[in-house]
C-alpha cells in the first residue's frame, strides 16, 4: 500500500487517495482546446447540458408515469399534467428537450462535416458521434411510444413493420420485436426499459467514448491548421497567452460554453413556454386506437429526411435506400478522399457538395411531412435520388480535390 | 463580425426547416374551412348540397332556412312562450333520461348559449337545423322529430324562442354550458363527468361498479344511435386546433363530412364558454405556466448577461 501522510486540508486528503489535482489538470486546466474557434464548438457541451436536463426531467416523470396500456394515456396527461406540482413543466421541459437536442446534434454534425473534423486521425470522433445520433435516435422513437397516443401508437406500427423486409415477410421477426401481433402492452413495457435503461446506459458510454475520442488528435480548429499542441501549451503556461495557439478547456474554453448555453437556455425555455405545440404533436393527444388510423402518420421532424428516402419508393427499393440512408453518414471518412483539413470554403467542389446536402436534407425533411400527393412526390423523390447522387459524388469530387 | 455571420446561416437554415415542418406542412395537410362567426343562416349547409349535387336536398334546404329566416323577424310574445315551452319540458327535463338514443339536453341556458335563428330551425325541423338530415330518410325519425308535429304554428315558435332567449338566458359557468351543450353524448373523464352528468363518489365499491355499469348501458345507447362512441373530450383541446374546433362545432359536417354529430347551434358567447372549458380541463397548467414563465426566461437572461462578462474577463489578453 502507498504511504499516507497526515492530510491539512480535505483538498489534501482527497488529493492522497484520489489524485484529484492531477484529475484536475488533466480533464480542466490542461486539457488544451484550440483558440481558433467559434461558437458552433460549444455545441457539443450544450448537447451534453441537454442530455442533462432530459435526464432529471426524465427522473421526475418516470416517478409518475405508468408503463401500461390502460394508464399511460392518462397518467401523462392527466396525472403529470394536472396533479403533480410542476408536473407541466417536467414534462414540457422533456418533450422540448427531446426535440431541441436533435437540432443541436444536427448543427453539430454539420459543423463537423463543413470544417473536415472526421479526416485523418479524427475517425473515431466521427464514428462514436454517429453512434451517439443512432442512440438518440433509438432513445427518441421509444421515449415516442410512452404517451400511447394515436402517433405513439401508429408510429410504433410502421416503424416495427419496417422489420418486416418488404417482400422478404418476415413477420416472425416483427411479432418476436413487438411481443404481440399489434402493439400492445408488451411492445409498451419493452419500449419503456429501452428508454429508461438501456439505451440511456448505452447513450452515456458512447459519451464517454466520444469524449475519449477527441484527447490523442485533439479538437479541430476553425482553419484546419495543424501545429504542436505541447509547444503552445508551454507558451501558454509560461503566461504569453496571447502568442499560443491554445487556452485550458477550464476555465477559458468554459467561460465561452456557458455563455453560448445561456443564449441557447434562453430559446429553450421560451419553447418550454410559449411554443411547445411544434415538439408535442397534437394527433398524440388522441389516446391510442388500433381501430382509427389518423389521416397522415408522420415521424417527429428529425426522422422526416430518412422517412422520405423510404416513401417514394417501391416496397423493397424504399427499404434498400432507407437502410443505406440510416447508416450512410458513418462512411463520410472514408468516402472523402481529400487529405485537406480545412473548412468547405476552401475545399473546391466539397463547398457545393457540403451546401447541396444542407439543401437536400432540408428538401427531404419537408416533404417527409407533406401528403404524399403530386408534385410533392415529384419533388420527394428527386430530393431522395438527389441524396444518394452526392454519396456518390463524393469519393470522386474529393479525389480530384487540390491538396491545400 | 464572422461569429454573428456564421450565427446568422445557423439561424436562416433553423427558420426555414421550422417553418417547412410547423406552418407549411399543417396549411397542406389540413383542408381550410371558413367559419361563419357562429350565426345560422343554412349558407353553409345550402352549399354543401349543391357541391354533392342533390337537386331535392337543395331545394329542401333553401326552402327551410327560408322559412326559419321568416320565423325570425317575426316578434316573438315571452308571455305566451311559456306556454309552449312547457311542451318541451316534458322531454328535457335536465334528468339522464335517455330517449331514443340519447339524452334530452337541459335547457336551462339554452337562451345565453344557442343561437336564436338556429333554436327557432331546431324547433321547426331537429334534423335539418343540426344538419344530419342526411342519417334519417324521414327527418320526424330523428327523436325530437316529433315535435314537427306538435309546435307547427310559426308565431308559436317565435314565441318560445322569444321566451329561451329572454328567460333562459342567466349566468352560464362554463361547465354549465358544456355539461349542456356536449355532456350528454361526449364523457370528459379528467372533469370526472359522464354521459350521465358528474360521477358521484360512492363509500361501498358495489355502489361504485353499479354506477359504473349505468354510465357503459347508457354509452352504449349513445354508441347505437351515433355509430360509434363520441370521444371523451378531456384532451380535445390539445388534440385539434383552435380553427379546427371552431369550424367543426360551428358545422360538423364541414370538417368531417358525413358525421352523425349533429351541429348543436352555440352561438358565439356559448361556444366562448364551451372552449373556456375544455382548455381549463384540456390544459390545466396554462395560468401556472403564464406566471412563471417571464421569470424563468429573465433569469437566464440575467444568466446569460453575466456568462458573458466572465468570458469577456476569461479571454482577456487572449486576441
Amino acid at each position: 500500500m502507498a504511504k499516507f501522510e497526515k492530510a491539512n486540508s480535505i483538498g489534501e486528503w482527497l488529493d492522497q487517495r484520489l489524485a484529484v489535482e492531477t484529475l484536475k489538470k488533466v480533464m480542466q486546466t490542461e486539457y488544451w482546446i484550440p483558440k481558433d474557434i467559434n461558437f458552433l464548438w460549444a455545441m457539443g457541451m450544450v448537447l451534453a447540458a441537454t442530455f442533462g436536463i432530459l435526464t432529471i426531467s426524465g427522473i421526475f416523470l418516470l416517478m409518475y408515469y405508468k408503463p401500461d396500456t390502460a394508464l399511460a394515456f392518462d397518467s401523462v396527461n392527466y396525472t403529470i399534467m394536472t396533479e403533480v406540482g410542476y408536473g407541466w413543466l417536467w414534462r414540457h421541459v422533456h418533450g422540448i428537450g427531446a426535440s431541441l437536442v436533435f437540432l443541436i446534434i444536427y448543427i453539430h454534425m454539420l459543423t463537423g462535416i463543413y470544417y473536415g473534423s472526421y479526416k485523418k486521425g479524427r475517425e473515431l470522433i466521427w464514428l462514436s458521434g454517429m453512434g451517439l445520433f443512432v442512440a438518440f435516435s433509438a432513445e427518441a422513437f421509444s421515449g415516442y411510444m410512452l404517451p400511447w397516443g394515436q402517433m405513439s401508437y401508429w408510429a410504433g406500427m410502421v416503424i416495427t413493420n419496417l422489420f418486416s423486409g418488404g417482400s422478404l415477410e418476415a413477420y416472425g421477426l416483427v411479432e418476436w420485436i413487438r411481443g404481440d401481433y399489434v402493439p400492445g402492452d408488451a411492445f409498451l413495457t419493452r419500449f419503456f426499459m429501452l428508454h429508461v435503461f438501456l439505451l440511456p446506459l448505452v447513450i452515456i458510454g458512447l459519451i464517454v467514448l466520444h469524449f475519449g475520442t477527441l484527447r490523442i488528435p485533439h479538437v479541430n480548429n476553425q482553419e484546419g491548421e495543424e501545429f504542436d499542441y505541447g509547444e503552445h501549451a508551454e507558451l501558454y503556461k509560461a503566461g504569453k497567452v496571447k502568442e499560443s495557439k491554445v487556452i485550458p478547456f477550464s476555465p477559458v474554453f468554459l467561460s465561452k460554453d456557458v455563455f453560448v448555453m445561456g443564449v441557447y437556455f434562453i430559446l429553450f425555455f421560451y419553447l418550454v413556454f410559449y411554443h411547445f405545440n411544434f415538439a408535442m404533436d397534437p394527433v398524440n393527444f388522441d389516446p391510442a386506437d388500433g381501430l382509427k388510423t389518423p389521416a397522415h402518420i408522420y415521424p417527429e421532424w428529425y426522422f422526416l429526411w430518412s422517412y422520405e428516402i423510404l416513401r417514394p419508393f417501391s416496397k423493397d427499393l424504399g427499404l434498400v435506400a432507407f437502410a443505406i440512408a440510416q447508416v450512410i453518414f458513418f462512411a463520410l471518412p472514408f468516402l472523402d478522399r481529400s487529405p485537406n483539413v480545412a473548412p468547405a470554403s476552401r475545399r473546391g467542389l466539397f463547398k457545393y457538395w457540403f451546401w447541396l446536402m444542407v439543401v437536400d436534407l432540408i428538401v427531404l425533411t419537408f416533404m417527409g411531412k407533406l401528403p404524399p400527393e403530386g408534385i410533392w412526390n415529384v419533388i420527394g423523390l428527386v430530393a431522395a435520388l438527389a441524396f444518394f447522387a452526392l454519396w456518390i459524388a463524393l469519393p470522386i469530387i474529393t479525389k480530384l480535390e487540390k491538396k491545400l | 463580425m464572422k461569429e454573428l455571420k456564421i450565427f446568422g446561416v445557423v439561424a436562416a437554415f433553423t427558420l426555414l426547416l421550422y417553418w417547412g415542418v410547423e406552418p407549411f406542412a399543417h396549411s397542406q395537410m389540413h383542408a381550410h374551412v371558413e367559419g361563419h362567426n357562429f350565426t345560422y343562416d343554412g349558407t353553409a349547409d345550402i352549399a354543401e348540397a349543391t357541391k354533392a349535387e342533390k337537386k331535392d336536398v337543395v331545394t329542401a334546404k333553401k326552402a327551410f332556412w327560408a322559412d326559419v329566416a321568416k320565423v325570425g323577424k317575426m316578434k316573438g310574445d315571452v308571455a305566451a312562450g311559456e306556454a309552449g315551452f312547457a311542451t318541451c319540458m316534458g322531454c328535457h327535463t335536465g334528468m339522464p333520461i335517455n330517449m331514443g338514443g340519447v339524452i334530452a339536453p337541459a335547457l336551462d341556458h339554452a337562451g345565453a348559449i344557442y343561437d336564436k335563428n338556429y333554436l327557432i330551425a331546431l324547433i321547426k325541423d331537429p334534423a335539418m337545423a343540426s344538419n344530419v338530415d342526411h342519417k334519417y330518410a324521414d327527418t320526424s325519425t330523428h327523436p325530437m322529430g316529433s315535435i314537427k308535429m306538435m309546435m307547427t304554428d310559426d308565431q308559436q315558435i317565435a314565441d318560445v324562442v322569444a321566451y329561451m332567449m329572454a328567460k333562459k338566458a342567466g349566468e352560464v359557468t362554463t361547465k354549465e354550458a358544456f355539461a349542456e351543450a356536449c355532456g350528454r353524448c361526449h364523457a370528459m373523464r379528467y372533469a370526472k363527468t359522464s354521459q350521465l352528468g358528474d360521477i358521484p363518489k360512492f363509500k361501498y365499491e358495489k355502489d361504485t361498479l353499479s354506477y359504473k355499469v349505468k354510465i357503459l348501458e347508457e354509452q352504449d345507447l349513445v354508441k347505437a344511435y351515433m355509430g360509434k362512441l363520441p370521444p371523451d373530450l378531456s384532451m380535445i383541446n390539445r388534440a385539434r386546433s383552435h380553427h379546427f374546433m371552431e369550424t367543426f362545432v360551428e358545422n360538423p359536417q364541414s370538417q368531417l363530412a358525413g358525421t352523425s354529430m349533429p351541429r348543436v347551434g352555440l352561438s358565439k358567447a356559448g361556444y366562448a364558454k364551451v372552449e373556456k372549458y375544455m382548455e381549463e380541463i384540456g390544459d390545466p397548467s396554462k395560468p401556472a405556466r403564464e406566471e412563471l414563465g417571464p421569470k424563468v426566461i429573465l433569469f437566464f437572461i440575467v444568466f446569460t448577461f453575466l456568462a458573458f462578462l466572465w468570458k469577456k474577463a476569461m479571454w482577456k489578453g487572449h486576441h
